[in-house]
């Protein structure tokens, strides 16, 4: 009377574990787009990049990308680490911690996060099918989280948080990366590794300097200024 | 063929006897994490017994429609016991309704008690069906994308496939399940009236969303009303069950396996009713303007979950 119809196809139970947090990398940019405390929103960030770190690691191993490993550490090591301790110290310093900030229209921002996952996963069907990794189909969620983390700077007005949002682009970029090619090389993501930590380490000055001269963090401040 | 009708019927009466305990379970859970000391685990039951035996008071002007509701909700629940898997799998009673149509059932309970709600006409049974529906269609859609998730792994809407499907593959990790299973718990708070969307213990007539719509009725209308709110809360847990952890539930004609399906029951909904009370210690009752953003991520999830299906799992 009953007929099994599973369609558990997926082999190897480390893709299974790579998938899931791919799944949860797709999960987290979803919360970041929600979330209103700006220090929510650097643990986020600190989580997105571990899932990311291990999901990599697990690849690295199972697959014999020993060069990946270098990349795992640089991810732990600045996106984990270092970044994120380095905005907490920015929030308390700015005395932010506490700061929420209005969201424009929630439900409308979630919609269209749904419509830019459906567009990246549709983008990435072709692309994936051509590369020969064994995680290409987790390429779609890659390119959902650059287009979510997009989407999060453009609807963000405070400086912060558009500067975590460009960091979990950052954050998509890598993994497309991974997913399709194994990574790029050594070299290029070393660049990258230090523009970003550069870049950081700048916007740090910088929101001092916005603060001193706006008295706020508010982006939308600053337009208004221009107009006098 | 009879013995199925037979344990049919058993499943049926034993989700209506023991649909009270699951609420008591909560109950007790909850007042030990809060402090209090716990209720004893037959107090539902006393309530139950202790509102059969009081008198029962119409407003002047009741229509039947008001008498006829607890009635219409009750066997709503009854029809909904039946048709999901507790104890057996593909029982005879199951093919009456796939989960589209247990949806549909749930909906036609809260639109009788809706409708009763307003039939006496005071202000806040009014203003606690609107609630309700308020609620009721940002809950909806999202649990039907929780249903067709379920329904994209298993190939079938009917429950008795699914969770035979879901039971008895290889084992594998399904991320879209997780999301489903985190989004299926977000409606069913809402859809039960629990903490955060409604708090079923509060005596505060502006915060109140079911109990405001029930605050009309006494005496055995209000037991019953008291009894299938219960039931809603167990049929939804075996369906959770059901969904996300079949592993226990006897397959067809396996008289043998029923004690053991027995005992996985009673300790699933055990844990179950644990974590609830968990949440609803850790949570506070979220403003009625936020509860749309909760059924909007519930829905979201839902949505996440069927997207990457199609993308990781196919």
């Amino acid at each position: 009377m009953i007929s099994t119809g599973a369609s558990g196809m997926i082999s190897g139970w480390y893709l299974q574990i790579v998938n899931l947090l791919a799944a949860l990398l797709l999960l987290i940019s979803f919360a970041m787009l929600a979330q209103r405390r700006v220090v929510g929103l650097i643990s986020l960030f600190a989580w997105q990049g571990a899932a990311l770190a291990v999901s990599t690691a697990i690849v690295a191993v199972f697959t014999a990308q020993w060069h990946l490993l270098y990349s795992v550490a640089l991810t732990l090591l600045l996106k984990v680490v270092i970044i994120p301790w380095f905005f907490y110290r920015l929030v308390r310093k700015l005395g932010m911690s506490r700061d929420v900030e209005p969201l424009l229209n929630h439900s409308l921002i979630m919609l269209t996060g749904i419509v830019l996952v459906i567009f990246a996963f549709n983008l990435a069907l072709p692309i994936s099918q051509m590369a020969g990794t064994v995680m290409r189909s987790t390429l779609g969620i890659a390119m959902a989280c650059v287009l979510l983390s997009f989407l999060m700077m453009i609807t963000r007005t405070k400086a912060l948080p558009q500067v975590i949002g460009f960091m979990a682009m950052e954050n998509g970029i890598f993994f497309a990366a991974t997913s399709a090619t194994y990574g790029m090389p050594l070299v290029v993501e070393l660049g990258v590794a230090l523009d970003v930590l550069v870049g950081v380490f700048v916007l740090g000055i910088f929101f001092f300097q916005i603060r001193e001269t706006f008295e706020s963090m508010d982006l939308r401040q600053m337009e208004k200024r221009k107009e006098h | 063929m009879s013995g199925g009708v037979v344990l049919q019927g058993l499943q049926t009466v034993l989700a209506v006897l023991a649909a009270p305990l699951l609420t008591g379970w909560t109950n007790q859970c909850r007042a030990r994490l809060q402090g209090r000391r716990p209720p004893s685990l037959w107090q539902s039951y006393r309530v139950l017994h202790k509102l059969f035996h009081k008198e029962t008071v119409l407003a002047e002007e009741a229509s039947p429609l008001f008498q006829a509701t607890p009635y219409v909700v009750f066997s709503c629940m009854v029809l909904a016991a039946g048709i999901v898997p507790m104890l057996a799998n593909d029982l005879p009673f199951s093919p009456v309704a796939d989960v589209i149509a247990l949806v549909g059932v749930f909906a036609l309970a809260r639109v009788f008690l809706a409708l009763a709600a307003m039939d006496v006409g005071t202000a806040f049974g009014t203003l606690g069906a609107r609630r309700e529906m308020l609620v009721a269609f940002l809950a909806e859609p999202a649990l039907l994308m929780v249903f067709f998730t379920v329904s994209l792994i298993s190939h079938s809407t009917q429950l008795p496939l699914m969770v035979h499907v879901l039971a008895h593959q290889k084992f594998a990790i399904y991320p879209s399940l997780a999301f489903a299973g985190v989004a299926f718990w977000m409606v069913s708070v809402a859809e039960n009236a629990r903490i955060p969307v409604d708090n079923p213990t509060t005596h505060l007539e502006l915060t109140m969303i079911h109990e405001a719509m029930i605050l009309e009725y006494s005496g055995r209308y209000l037991a019953l009303i008291e009894w299938s709110v219960a039931l809603k809360l167990f049929v939804y847990a075996a369906l959770g069950i059901a969904l996300f952890v079949p592993w226990g539930i006897a397959p067809v004609g396996e008289e043998a396996a029923l004690p053991l399906a027995l005992l996985a029951l009673v300790a699933k909904m055990a844990i179950g009713g644990l974590v609830l009370a968990v949440l609803e210690t850790l949570n506070a009752k979220m403003r009625l303007f936020r509860v749309p953003e909760f059924l909007g991520t519930a829905f979201l999830l839902a949505v996440l979950g069927m997207l990457i299906h199609f993308l990781l799992e196919s």
